[in-house]
């Protein structure tokens, strides 16, 4: 035990199945602070696991934030700071703003995609407590893991460990938070 | 209902005689989360450097080389060492702009319209598509840059405070195409990116060194593949690919306006944005088929880029021909039905004047030739299939040079008429930005994962819970 304390309790599993059934039978006994880490992304878990998604709406702003600076910056200069006269057309010709338009809303939107999901997934962040465990390396190419955090107010060091043998898991480690 | 179409396709590949250890899967049986990610992170981390890459990796250099010094040659002596003239001011490098960048093109629909069709057996070829992708827009970018003659203040075209108190011209489709392309560029790299930072992961945890790890580990932002993390990432790589799919086609529509816009005849017409973008698309999987036969063969890639794989892409070929074809056929027509003489011209100048071979090799090479795709065992055959790439990778550029120069060439004005003639340093200029890309790409095979492990996983049969196990 160090400083910091303990990270969580984390279980190994070798295939998705024994994965998602565990998880069902951690949230039925009324366990919280879950999360699972897995090579892909698994569907199923989407329900089990709720959290909230804040992509979409991030992504509309930054397209809309996108399409008010190109209509801004093109009535500005076209119209006021550089009017060029063609033949006497008028001056805010919008069809033609169009292309731009779009552009740099989809500029803008992809823009807030990328760092939108980074800030929400907490990325970058190199160190993650559960990187302590060795086998923690099968995370990303073929093992399936679930941490029930000690925040949990259900966590018992004992208990959980126990509880956690039952679901048929490949290994049960305590993990520390360095 | 899937089992079975599966089970009829491999009896028709067992009754057309072809080879049963080349499936029709999209992965070949026998995969596991395990060999997957064995097989793609080994050839960045372990596995030793083939013979293959030092070859084309030097052969690229050496153009690279060439390209150095032609754009050095032509910084310090200006843009008259090339055969551009007035009326003929665009030519090669025009050519190669719009030759690269529609190169691209398959690269994203492959990445995001293919992922919002779920058309599965995109996800393993769908790294290195979107990698030509960027490759190819950075060498389409080099031209229109050099094409400026005073490279050096290309900023010019960019709207910012100035003390010349001058504004980019937001009716003119050439200021279209400077959003156009660096919106695209920058979509591109993020959304590949994106989709790539699960396996950067992967690549961390797998190498050993501390220099491998700590690369790989900056690189992958400290992802851990939390389920949580997956649900934003899956969200995130919809919506891009959502917004991807009509950039895509919005770029070769801008890049198509540059000479509609113009009142040049042969130019001026309205069928040239889905003749631009079909030209792009079917010039594009050319070039993924290009790079991904030889890929599959050197790597053994066989399980991932299945004869599945092939087939697709060579029918998409076909289709995108097809409606290549049919524009070739309606120019003609357009310029008859017009009754205007120098659109009728215009026709006339290409099939009989004095750059006719490039018209008639145009027809040969994109519409006769890849007939050749209606035929299963060329689909499914690599040697037919490459040759049939590169054939339509060569008769798109001379499509587009095609149509550059003879519309140019014989405007309204006889007195203004000219002939182009390319020099040395337009061919090293063009044979340059091909070394160019083959050396941003042979790094990329070197030192980044070319196949998608975590989308490969997802359809592999056991992935989903109750799929059964690996074994």
């Amino acid at each position: 035990m160090n400083e910091f304390g303990t990270y969580g309790m984390v279980a190994e599993f070798d295939n998705p199945t024994d994965l998602v059934e565990a998880a069902h039978e951690i949230k039925k006994k009324g366990y919280r602070r879950l999360e699972a880490y897995t090579p892909y992304a698994i569907k199923d878990l989407e329900e089990i696991i709720p959290g909230r998604n804040l992509v979409p709406p991030i992504v509309l702003i930054g397209g809309l934030i996108g399409s008010a600076t190109a209509w801004t910056m093109e009535y500005y200069i076209a119209a006021i700071d550089y009017p060029i006269n063609v033949g006497g057309r008028p001056l805010y010709s919008w069809p033609m703003f169009i292309p731009i338009l779009f552009e740099l809303t989809v500029l803008f939107a992809g823009t807030f995609a990328f760092v939108g999901t980074l800030a929400l997934c907490g990325l970058p962040r190199p160190h993650f407590p559960l990187f302590n465990l060795p086998e923690f390396s099968g995370a990303s190419s073929s093992r399936f893991f679930l941490c029930i955090e000690r925040r949990d107010p259900l966590y018992d060091s004992e208990l959980t460990a126990a509880f956690f043998r039952e679901l048929n898991p490949i290994g049960v480690w305590e993990v520390e938070n360095v | 209902m899937p089992e079975l179409i599966a089970l009829e396709e491999r009896q028709r590949h067992a009754a057309r005689g072809l080879d049963p250890n080349n499936p029709l899967e999209v992965v070949a049986p026998g995969t596991t989360f395990e060999t997957v990610s064995e097989q793609i992170s080994s050839i960045v981390l372990t596995r030793k450097v083939p013979l293959f890459w030092w070859c084309t990796f030097g052969f690229g250099l050496f153009l690279f080389v060439v390209f150095g010094i032609a754009i050095t040659y032509l910084l310090a002596k200006g843009i008259g060492i090339w055969g551009v003239e007035i009326p003929v001011a665009w030519a090669f490098a025009i050519t190669n702009f719009v030759w690269w960048i529609g190169i691209g093109h398959a690269g994203t629909l492959i990445s995001a319209f293919l992922l919002l069709m779920n058309q599965s057996w995109r996800s393993s070829i769908n790294r290195f598509a979107e990698a030509m992708t960027i490759f190819a827009v950075m060498c389409a970018g080099m031209f229109p840059l050099f094409h400026l003659g005073r490279a050096w203040i290309f900023y010019w075209i960019l709207p910012y405070p100035n003390t010349m108190t001058a504004q980019p011209n937001f009716r003119s489709p050439l200021v279209w195409d400077v959003f156009a392309v660096s919106t695209y560029f920058t979509i591109s790299v993020l959304f590949w990116y994106i989709g790539m930072i699960p396996d950067l992961g992967t690549l961390r945890d797998r190498a050993e060194g501390g220099f491998k790890k700590g690369f790989y580990g900056v690189l992958s932002f400290g992802w851990r593949g939390s389920s949580h993390h997956w649900k934003l990432h899956k969200t995130a790589c919809l919506l891009l690919a959502g917004i991807a799919t009509p950039l895509v086609l919005s770029v070769h529509t801008v890049v198509s306006f540059d000479f509609t816009i113009a009142i040049l005849p042969g130019w001026h017409s309205t069928i040239f944005p889905p003749y631009f973008v079909a030209g792009a698309i079917y010039s594009g999987f050319a070039m993924v088929l290009v790079l991904g036969i030889p890929l599959r063969s050197v790597y053994g890639l066989h399980n991932l880029i299945t004869v599945r794989h092939l087939n697709n892409c060579g029918k998409l070929m076909l289709v995108t021909g097809l409606f290549l074809a049919y524009t070739y056929l309606i120019e003609p027509f357009t310029a008859w039905y017009s009754g205007n003489g120098f659109e009728m011209y215009t026709i006339h100048n290409r099939a009989v004047g004095p750059h006719s071979w490039s018209y008639w090799l145009v027809i040969l090479l994109n519409v006769v030739i890849p007939q050749a795709l209606w035929f299963y065992k060329v689909r499914t055959r690599v040697i037919p299939l490459f040759t049939v790439s590169m054939v339509v990778l060569v008769g798109m550029w001379v499509e587009r040079f095609m149509i550059i120069v003879t519309a140019l060439d014989r405007d309204f004005l006889p007195s203004s008429w000219s002939n182009f003639v390319a020099t040395f340093w337009d061919n090293a200029m063009f044979w340059g930005s091909i070394g160019m890309f083959i050396v941003l790409f042979m790094l990329f095979v070197r030192f980044l994962p070319m196949i998608p492990m975590s989308e490969v996983r997802e359809l592999l049969p056991f992935s989903r819970p109750g799929g059964g196990t690996e074994k």
